[in-house]
């Protein structure tokens, strides 16, 4: 009940302010769309590559990615406001505050989870606009939405680990930058087949291409290595989970 | 200009140098995140080199103008910034009880981001050269990539300082940056404009002059010497440059009476 109660206040508190602050809402609905925007109009060319042989259209292939995006910089960015606590002191006094430290974490996290949603939704609606091609049947759409949903708590996580060792903004690059570049090291333009070079290669590695791909899939109904790809998104949250809680344990330590 | 004008722009662009110069968080990124994004968007978009009617074989030459216009925008956000840090301390209004003239205050602000684009353009050149990028305008053509890259940082500087003596909050320039940025995406940064298969995204792209400022750039490294594209993009930059400056001017003003 106690664990239930932090994890409450901390995510309706997070929440509220997230809803009530333009300058931190506006940024994480935006970004999204305006990746989506951009890739799916100014790019849709690329589909008439030889090779391109997604069947649900330019918009489909992108709005994968960009879902799968905002997933993991929904995370991100509650990180960032976990820095912010910290930095401001609003931190500490929680730690004090708190029966039970845990529900800190997992009231950031259910937090992360509603922003996520929020952004999708939106995403979804604006892709079905622009005449999104939709192949997949119910099961592979909550299917999809469910990688989605654990890659934004991998990306909470991470960043969350990160956010309690440091508490300060400063460490908001370390947050960002690697889940970009892992984002962006995947094919996130065409199909792996079509990477060419040293991005070819770093892809094939990358576990974000897996999730790319049974996305895609599974939008266009017709899923692959959707076991690998889901199993590999469990084991980072398990990895990341970890990491969150020894960083946990590091702001406990720092008093 | 007289001597002690000039004595008062050469110490505040100092300032702005030096400020930028000491905040690797300021610095690393408008010269670190285009290049970052260069190099992980020619690999990705390579393919699209294979589309008919696209104008080089090699995407890292068509995508080395985007840096240049990113950076700028990047340099724009973080001087607003630190401008609007200044009213938000108190810097400004104890500055504006000296004998400093606002136009210098101005004029010095933006000298430290025209020496930061420089900066940052021969980083992106450098990139580049060393990519294996073989600029079409020949080492003329990089001089007045320079020059370019000096005026456009003049338009985005001035901008940026009126978005800060407007708005005088740093997290309100912070805000605005993905509205910048739309400008960026909704251009032909990644695709030529002839073959944007979406209509309307081709006419915003058209509409937007942030397409002919890349395009400028863009025409140096893989046409050569492209009058129509040099005019525009010059064009466009000068306009924007004093436009800004003199909404900068104005609220410069107006923030003086203010204070």
């Amino acid at each position: 009940m106690r664990l239930r109660g932090v994890i409450a206040g901390v995510a309706w508190r997070m929440l509220k302010n997230v809803v009530t602050t333009p300058s931190i809402l506006l940024p994480s609905l935006l970004f999204p769309l305006l990746f989506f925007v951009a890739f799916a109009g100014g790019l849709s060319q690329v589909q008439n590559v030889p090779g391109f042989d997604y069947p649900n259209g330019y918009t489909a292939f992108q709005f994968v990615f960009v879902l799968l995006q905002a997933a993991a910089f929904g995370g991100v960015f509650t990180g960032f406001a976990i820095a912010r606590d910290f930095e401001g002191g609003f931190g500490r006094r929680l730690m004090l505050a708190s029966p039970n430290r845990l529900g800190i974490v997992l009231g950031y996290g259910v937090a992360a989870v509603f922003r996520w949603v929020i952004t999708a939704m939106l995403l979804t609606v604006v892709a079905l606009a622009f005449g999104m091609q939709v192949g997949g049947g119910p099961v592979d759409l909550v299917a999809l939405y469910t990688l989605a949903l654990i890659i934004n708590v991998c990306g909470f996580l991470w960043s969350a680990g990160i956010a309690m060792r440091i508490r300060t903004m400063q460490a908001a690059p370390l947050m960002q930058m690697p889940v970009f570049l892992l984002l962006f090291l995947a094919p996130v333009y065409v199909p792996l087949s079509l990477l060419g070079g040293t991005l070819h290669a770093v892809a094939r590695f990358n576990p974000v291409t897996y999730a790319l791909g049974t996305g895609r899939g599974l939008l266009a109904g017709d899923a692959t290595q959707v076991g690998l790809s889901f199993g590999l998104a469990l084991v980072l949250v398990v990895v990341f989970s970890v990491w969150a809680l020894r960083g946990l344990r590091s702001a406990e330590a720092a008093g | 200009m007289s001597s002690p004008l000039l004595t008062q722009v050469g110490a505040l662009a100092q300032r702005s140098v030096v400020r930028t110069a000491r905040q690797p968080a300021s610095a690393i990124p408008p010269l670190v995140f285009p290049v970052l994004l260069l190099l992980v968007n020619s690999g990705g978009l390579k393919a699209s080199t294979l589309l008919p009617g696209f104008p080089t074989d090699s995407f890292l030459a068509f995508a080395l103008a985007v840096p240049f216009i990113q950076g700028a925008l990047f340099s724009m956000v973080n001087a607003g910034t630190d401008l609007a840090r200044d009213i938000q301390t108190g810097f400004f209004s104890r500055l504006s009880l000296t004998p400093v003239r606002g136009s210098a205050l101005l004029a010095g602000q933006i000298t430290g981001i025209v020496v930061l684009g420089i900066v940052q353009a021969v980083f992106y050149i450098s990139v580049g050269l060393v990519l294996g990028v073989r600029f079409a305008a020949g080492p003329a053509g990089i001089a007045l990539l320079l020059v370019y890259a000096a005026l456009v940082a003049i338009a985005f500087g001035g901008l940026g300082s009126f978005l800060a003596l407007r708005l005088g909050s740093s997290e309100s320039i912070q805000g605005l940056f993905p509205a910048l940025f739309v400008f960026l995406f909704i251009s032909s940064m990644n695709t030529p404009r002839d073959l944007i298969a979406v209509s309307w995204f081709r006419f915003l792209a058209t509409i937007n002059p942030v397409s002919y400022l890349i395009e400028c750039v863009r025409s140096l490294i893989i046409t050569g010497w492209d009058t129509r594209a040099l005019v525009l993009g010059f064009g466009f930059a000068t306009l924007i440059a004093i436009a800004s400056l003199g909404a900068a001017s104005w609220a410069l003003g107006r923030r003086m009476e203010r204070t």
